[in-house]
């Protein structure tokens, strides 16, 4: 784990891992869909709507996770100074964010035909939307300070901030008497969902992390690389103001 | 195709938007990627490289150094 924290030791293994990492990942993609849409039955309340569960549940876990791992990498950043925890955090905004935007969109969507409405602001559905709001000052923030340190710790102080609403999230449905259900897959009790329509969730939910964890990886080494472009760049006009 | 019902509309909506949404994701990503990677090739063959780096374009001596230290004159 050490070597890995040499943005050339990491870029090398990101150059291995990826080829292996897309093939299944689109392989994981490709079988969830299929159990999605030709083996998992209607369900006995919500009848086909069911099928939007496949991807709405795995993009809200994937955008508080993104969220997490941001705020992971701000403890990185302002502790250890660690030039990949910056950019760890700045690469995973816009993953996170668009995560986030699926989750509320695609509950919107199965909202109308259960609920009657596309939006109600009770505590779930108001605590995901103010995390996609901090993804996007997060992004606002990064791209608004052109020197990286700067913009980094600034970004990891908002996201520390921000962090409190995770756990809000979270628990949103317990504290508060929502429209959205509470939760069916990790609770004590064990998971109150079918076989039948868990094993595609699962599926569909490991296929989900992978391509966030391969599209991460991938969006890291073009932020490493782009600051190796601009440091080349600056020494190659500080050489020629010499000459 | 599966019947998906009444509420078909809602199913391939959601599908839709998550497929545009992650598709552009992808796009936008592979893209500076890639671009990044053109921009750091460019100025490597350039000959700016960074200190750490092997230089690119060194010329290979063609015989063999003895390992003999040379007489200081």
């Amino acid at each position: 784990m050490v070597s890995l924290a040499n943005p050339t030791r990491f870029l090398s293994l990101v150059d291995r891992m990826v080829p292996w990492l897309a093939a299944v990942t689109l392989i994981l993609l490709g079988i969830g869909l299929y159990l999605a849409f030709f083996v998992a039955p209607p369900d006995y309340q919500q009848g086909e709507t069911v099928k939007i569960m496949f991807i709405h549940v795995p993009a809200a876990w994937l955008g508080m996770f993104g969220y997490v791992l941001i705020a992971v990498a701000a403890l990185g950043t302002l502790i250890w100074r660690h030039p990949l925890a910056d950019v760890a955090a700045k690469t995973a905004g816009p993953i996170g964010a668009t995560f986030t935007f699926v989750a509320l969109v695609t509950g919107s969507l199965w909202g109308k035909p259960m609920w009657g409405t596309y939006w109600v602001w009770d505590a779930r559905l108001t605590s995901m939307l103010v995390l996609f709001l901090l993804y996007l000052g997060l992004i606002a923030l990064w791209q608004s300070i052109e020197e990286p340190g700067r913009a980094g710790r600034a970004a990891a102080i908002l996201a520390l901030v921000g962090f409190v609403n995770v756990p809000i999230i979270k628990f949103s449905v317990d504290w508060w008497n929502t429209l959205h259900q509470p939760a069916s897959i990790f609770r004590t009790g064990g998971p109150t969902i079918d076989p039948s329509l868990l094993t595609p969730l699962f599926v569909m939910a490991v296929g989900f992390t992978l391509l966030f964890v391969l599209l991460h990886l991938i969006a890291m080494r073009a932020e490493i690389l782009r600051r190796r472009v601009h440091a080349l760049r600056q020494v190659h006009v500080e050489r020629a103001a010499a000459a | 195709m599966p019947d998906l019902g009444p509420h078909a509309a809602f199913i391939w909506a959601a599908y839709a938007v998550t497929f545009v949404a992650v598709a552009g994701l992808v796009g936008l990503i592979v893209q500076d990627d890639r671009r990044q990677r053109q921009l750091l090739a460019d100025l490597e063959r350039q000959g700016i490289t960074r200190r750490s780096a092997k230089p690119a374009a060194k010329p290979q001596p063609v015989e063999k150094k003895s390992r003999a230290r040379k007489p200081k004159p």
